[in-house]
């Protein structure tokens, strides 16, 4: 008997969960809010599915209703991405050291 | 036009780039390269869904151009968000993820050819399943996001919202998430879907308003941690590996952080979901405690004490961020410093609205990482220390949490800045903190409170140092 593609799917939603447990724990706390933004900007990915959704309409008719809350998606997942990751890098470009020299 | 599989491979690439970017962050040195990862995987993820469609028609131009107008409004609120109010635009973000899954799980729901998925009425039944648990999730999100973004900007009221019956209402919407969930299975009926995604709109709002403004880092850890699970939901319904790895890692991260910010304020998940803490405890305490005496003294008598002492540890909280004063103090800090006293930070898990919320704020005036400690690292450096200056923060000083098992925050972890020689309390004025409790420490013998904005007191303070 074959194995159904989910069960292929779920194991790598259960093994991902134990390496983000593993990953977020070694996350210093001092970075816990870059962690956050950062976090937001990849779970925009889902950006994936609102393009397939966007060119879902046909050649004569580019706007259904499906393909609308598609383009929507486009623009609300775009502003995740680049505010998330914009602003996790202006966060970290503010975390120095002590300099040596006082 | 790219096969099914490379495609899927470079989805599982992306994936592994936004592991790697997560990881990044185990130290401040590493973590540019680790969102620079997590660009590369986003850059990958969104090229290869383009090349797997391969259909550059004219709805490929308006892609484009809706990527862009995102894009531009993304890149400006990045550049212009100041870092006071990084709780704000978090909260702000995780809603549109939120609604962007309820939008994905809307156009799938209505052109599943398009996603493969059978088609409308009869869609296949563990695709039905997948998506109404992205779009719940995803309504959720969005719904709670925005109520926590409200009471964060100060929109709406701090103060937890509550009425009579209400946990009572909010367990029946969500068991008729699930009755609806299996109808809908069952009749396939777009009506179902609509309805479904109202109550869990709707119950989104009711989760967060009984929630008060300080829970709010456990309420945005919480909405992080929704936010991956909704993207997983959809990633199993697009069948997409990256989307599927990256929701299981914000799942689990923001539980983690969730978790971490109970155990930072001693109360169990569900004490902070079910809300109302704080509420009620405020008009107990309001009577007696005018009478007892407090020290009050100036910027003169402060900067006295911090320039004879040889060690300082600062402990700053939320009201440093109400009066954006983090810059201030740094300059009354690099003044001390000049006097060769030794100047360090001391953070609550909990301080401020959002995990790490003190840390970037320090960051943002130039304080260097290396000065700034955590709870567990420090603490034992209050009784060698001369004097610790507690700007904006209150109740995780409070030593009731360890003496009074009658204290609402009983069994919290809090800063011992009573060991301290001398404490010195920034505070506009005696009224209790969030938690509506006194805080001992006021009526302390070698306890100094500034009465003053916190900013205006550093000001001050620097001025006598000089």
């Amino acid at each position: 008997m074959e194995i159904d593609p989910f069960i292929f799917r779920l194991s790598i939603f259960i093994l991902s969960i134990f390496i983000g447990y593993y990953v977020v724990w070694s996350v210093t706390p001092s970075l816990h809010t870059p962690l956050m933004s950062v976090t937001n900007a990849i779970s925009s990915v889902i950006i994936v599915g609102a393009i397939i959704a966007g060119l879902a309409g046909n050649a004569e008719n580019t706007f259904n209703t499906s393909s609308i809350f598609g383009f929507l998606a486009i623009s609300l997942a775009a502003i995740n991405i680049f505010g998330g990751f914009l602003v996790t890098q202006r966060m970290l470009a503010m975390y120095k050291k002590k300099k040596k020299d006082k | 036009m790219i096969s099914a599989n490379l495609s899927a491979i470079f989805y599982l690439i992306s994936g592994v780039l936004f592991i790697l970017a997560l990881r990044g962050l185990s130290s401040p040195e590493t973590s540019r390269q680790g969102n620079f990862f997590g660009i590369i995987g986003m850059v990958i993820a969104i090229t290869v869904t383009f090349l797997s469609i391969g259909n550059f028609s004219s709805g490929f131009a308006y892609v484009l151009i809706f990527l862009l107008i995102g894009g531009v409004i993304g890149a400006f609120i990045a550049y212009k968000i100041p870092m006071t109010a990084m709780p704000e635009l978090v909260a702000g973000f995780h809603s549109l993820v939120g609604l962007a899954a309820v939008f994905v799980a809307i156009s799938a729901f209505l052109n599943p050819e398009a996603f493969n998925l059978g088609s409308l009425g009869n869609i296949k039944l563990g695709s039905l399943i997948e998506m109404s648990i992205g779009a719940v999730v995803g309504a959720i999100t969005f719904s709670g996001s925005i109520i926590a973004f409200l009471k964060l900007q100060g929109i709406m009221s701090g103060s937890p919202i509550t009425f009579k019956g209400q946990h009572l209402l909010n367990a029946l919407m969500l068991i008729s998430i699930v009755i609806i969930t299996y109808l809908l299975c069952s009749t396939q009926s777009s009506n179902l879907f609509w309805i479904l995604l109202a109550i869990s709109f709707l119950i989104g709002f009711l989760l967060i308003i009984p929630i008060g403004g300080a829970d709010m880092p456990v309420v945005i850890s919480m909405l992080n941690s929704y936010s991956g699970w909704a993207a997983a939901g959809i990633g199993f319904t697009l069948e997409n590996t990256a989307l599927i790895i990256t929701g299981a890692l914000v799942g689990s991260s923001g539980a983690i952080l969730s978790y971490i910010m109970c155990k930072g304020m001693n109360r169990s998940f569900f004490n902070v979901i079910l809300g109302g803490f704080g509420a009620t405890e405020k008009s107990l305490t309001s009577g007696s405690k005018e009478l007892k005496p407090v020290k009050s003294g100036n910027a003169e008598d402060a900067a006295f004490l911090m320039k004879n002492a040889s060690s300082v540890i600062i402990v700053p909280g939320y009201g440093m961020a109400v009066a954006q004063a983090q810059h201030a103090l740094r300059e009354m800090v690099d003044t001390l410093k000049k006097n060769d006293i030794k100047v360090t930070y001391a953070i609550h898990p909990v301080a401020g609205r959002m995990p790490g919320h003190m840390n970037v704020l320090l960051a943002e005036a130039n304080v260097p990482y290396d000065e700034v400690f955590e709870l567990e690292e420090i603490n034992n450096d209050f009784a060698n220390a001369d004097v610790a200056f507690v700007i904006g923060a209150n109740d995780v000083t409070n030593p009731s949490a360890k003496t009074d098992p009658q204290s609402p925050i009983y069994g919290m972890p809090i800063l011992d800045v009573e060991k301290c020689k001398s404490v010195l309390f920034v505070k506009r004025s005696l009224s209790p903190g969030y938690a509506g409790i006194d805080n001992d420490l006021f009526y302390k013998e070698n306890t100094l409170m500034l009465f003053a904005d916190a900013k205006k007191m550093t000001e001050d303070i620097t001025k006598n140092l000089n």
